[in-house]
């Protein structure tokens, strides 16, 4: 299929997402669903933009940013750094592989509660939460490459006679970047549901706080745009993360 | 030997944490030793609550994923056989595949209220995507003569999808559905946290808010065996039923 084929069947999906809108919104006007539960993308749209421009969307907005991306900045640091402590030992790995394989399963948010139980419903709380949760992706991705690198460039290392850092460092830990990538694109995932569980849970102003008063209070069209709104930082923070991997590795495709 | 040293960790964890509760006499409302953890779990599961609990989070587990997998399968059968189909489709999942299925908690909320339906459907929601992309895989990965003789054998279209490509994708379809799994375990473990008074969480949640650290860390671990169970039946389904096939499909 050629490039320009293959544009044109794309603009024609977006016609489809348009058509999918164009619908939402007959049904809205036309449907006999009462607005309270279903309000038009018209509303929805104006509840917005007015929320951006004036309302307290842009603030809680900026709020739930902020706490994702520290947690989630801090939960790759802290599995980036444990992930390659464990995995570039054959003894961790032995001693806690098992652990982790063992607290893997476990749905993060039941980790909640524990931890509200220690800090209380504060902002720290969701903090934590959000770092505990989006480590597990980062934490068993690094482990995973670094532990996998290429025998050849172990032999090599050892050759070279590198110390356990200067392996980590120049071999173990580029060699494991597209696992380290994948798992840090997981991790905001995480991070991002997380934290929509968090203000929800601890009251805390952002959106996901938002969208549950709003809900609570029937006014469905700042609802829907507070969830347009979350939609569209799972979207772009994807979209940000898949374009640095695609940058970050070209030197790993051929 | 390599078991053994995997059990040490947690042994020692536990080792320490009961020695060192009792060593200090700390009376605490957000922690209790292992061994009163151990004794709130066995009352627990003998006075039924943790059965009845347990009942109700595999329920929504289930249906959700009955529902938004059935629907998903549907959906990628559909876009596997009409590529067409498939590529009008893309902007609308690439729009809306993004969305945390916990943002659509207060939508459900305003439209079936708190209980069974709305922890279902958001359950559902999140299953339908792993189900679909690795069922478009799965199909568009199907061995090209297949097709070629369903075609020869002029079976009708009902007769190729249920004779020649389910049965040719299934293997990619399970691993979707075991992903599919553990995402509405834990869509639903997390709306009950928050907010739906139903299920383990929910258990776990009062725990936690009565300040009942050992039954608290008791549901905490029993979530974790759940977690781990349904994730080793699934895996252990997969080996048995598709042997080989299971394996190359994973990847």
């Amino acid at each position: 299929m050629s490039g320009l084929e293959r544009s044109l069947w794309y603009l024609g999906s977006i016609a489809v997402t348009a058509l999918l809108v164009g619908l939402w919104q007959f049904v809205a006007d036309h449907g006999g669903i009462p607005p309270v539960f279903l309000p038009g993308p018209d509303k929805a749209w104006d509840a917005l933009m007015s929320g951006l421009a004036s309302g307290p969307i842009a603030k809680v907005t900026l709020a739930t940013l902020r706490r994702m991306i520290y947690g989630w900045v801090l939960a790759s640091l802290a599995g980036v750094a444990l992930g390659a402590l464990i995995g570039s030992s054959r003894q961790a790995r032995d001693y806690l592989g098992p652990t982790l394989e063992m607290i893997r399963p476990v749905p993060v948010s039941a980790f909640m509660p524990i931890v509200i139980a220690f800090l209380g419903l504060s902002g720290d709380m969701v903090l934590v939460v959000i770092a505990l949760g989006a480590i597990w992706p980062v934490l068993l991705a690094t482990v995973h490459g670094v532990s996998a690198v290429e025998p050849r460039l172990v032999e090599l290392s050892r050759m070279l006679k590198l110390g356990r850092l200067a392996m980590l460092w120049k071999i173990a830990l580029p060699n494991a970047q597209p696992d380290i990538l994948a798992g840090a694109r997981l991790g905001l995932t995480v991070s991002l549901v997380l934290t929509v569980v968090g203000e929800m849970l601890t009251s805390q102003n952002g959106l996901g706080y938002y969208v549950l008063l709003e809900g609570r209070a029937f006014h469905s069209a700042n609802l829907f745009a507070g969830v347009i709104l979350l939609g569209a930082i799972g979207l772009v923070s994807n979209l940000a993360l898949q374009a640095a991997e695609a940058r970050l590795l070209r030197w790993s495709r051929r | 030997m390599k078991t053994l040293k995997g059990a040490l960790f947690p042994v020692a964890v536990l080792l320490l944490w009961e020695i060192g509760m009792r060593a200090s006499g700390i009376q605490s409302d957000s922690l209790a030793p292992p061994s009163q953890i151990a004794v709130a779990f066995y009352e627990a599961l003998f006075d039924g609550t943790v059965l009845d609990r347990t009942a109700q989070t595999l329920f929504v587990v289930i249906c959700g994923l009955g529902i938004g997998g059935g629907l998903a399968l549907v959906f990628s059968v559909l876009m596997g056989l009409v590529p067409a189909f498939a590529r009008l489709m893309q902007f609308s999942i690439e729009v809306l595949r993004p969305v945390p299925p916990v943002a659509l908690i207060p939508v459900a909320m305003l439209i079936f209220g708190f209980g069974f339906p709305m922890e279902i459907t958001l359950c559902a929601f999140a299953c339908f995507w792993p189900v679909a992309i690795y069922g478009h895989a799965a199909i568009a990965n199907i061995e090209p003569q297949l097709l070629d003789v369903s075609r020869v054998l002029r079976l009708s279209p009902v007769a190729r999808v249920f004779k020649i490509v389910l049965p040719a994708a299934l293997p990619r379809y399970f691993v979707g559905f075991r992903l599919s799994a553990a995402v509405s375990l834990i869509i639903a473990v997390t709306v009950e946290i928050t907010i739906n008074p139903l299920g383990v969480g929910f258990e776990l949640m009062k725990a936690s808010q009565s300040l009942h650290p050992d039954r608290m860390f008791a549901m905490l671990l029993w979530i974790g065996v759940i977690g781990g169970g349904l994730n080793w039946a699934l895996l252990f389904a997969q080996r048995r039923l598709f042997g080989r096939a299971g394996l190359a499909a994973a990847r």
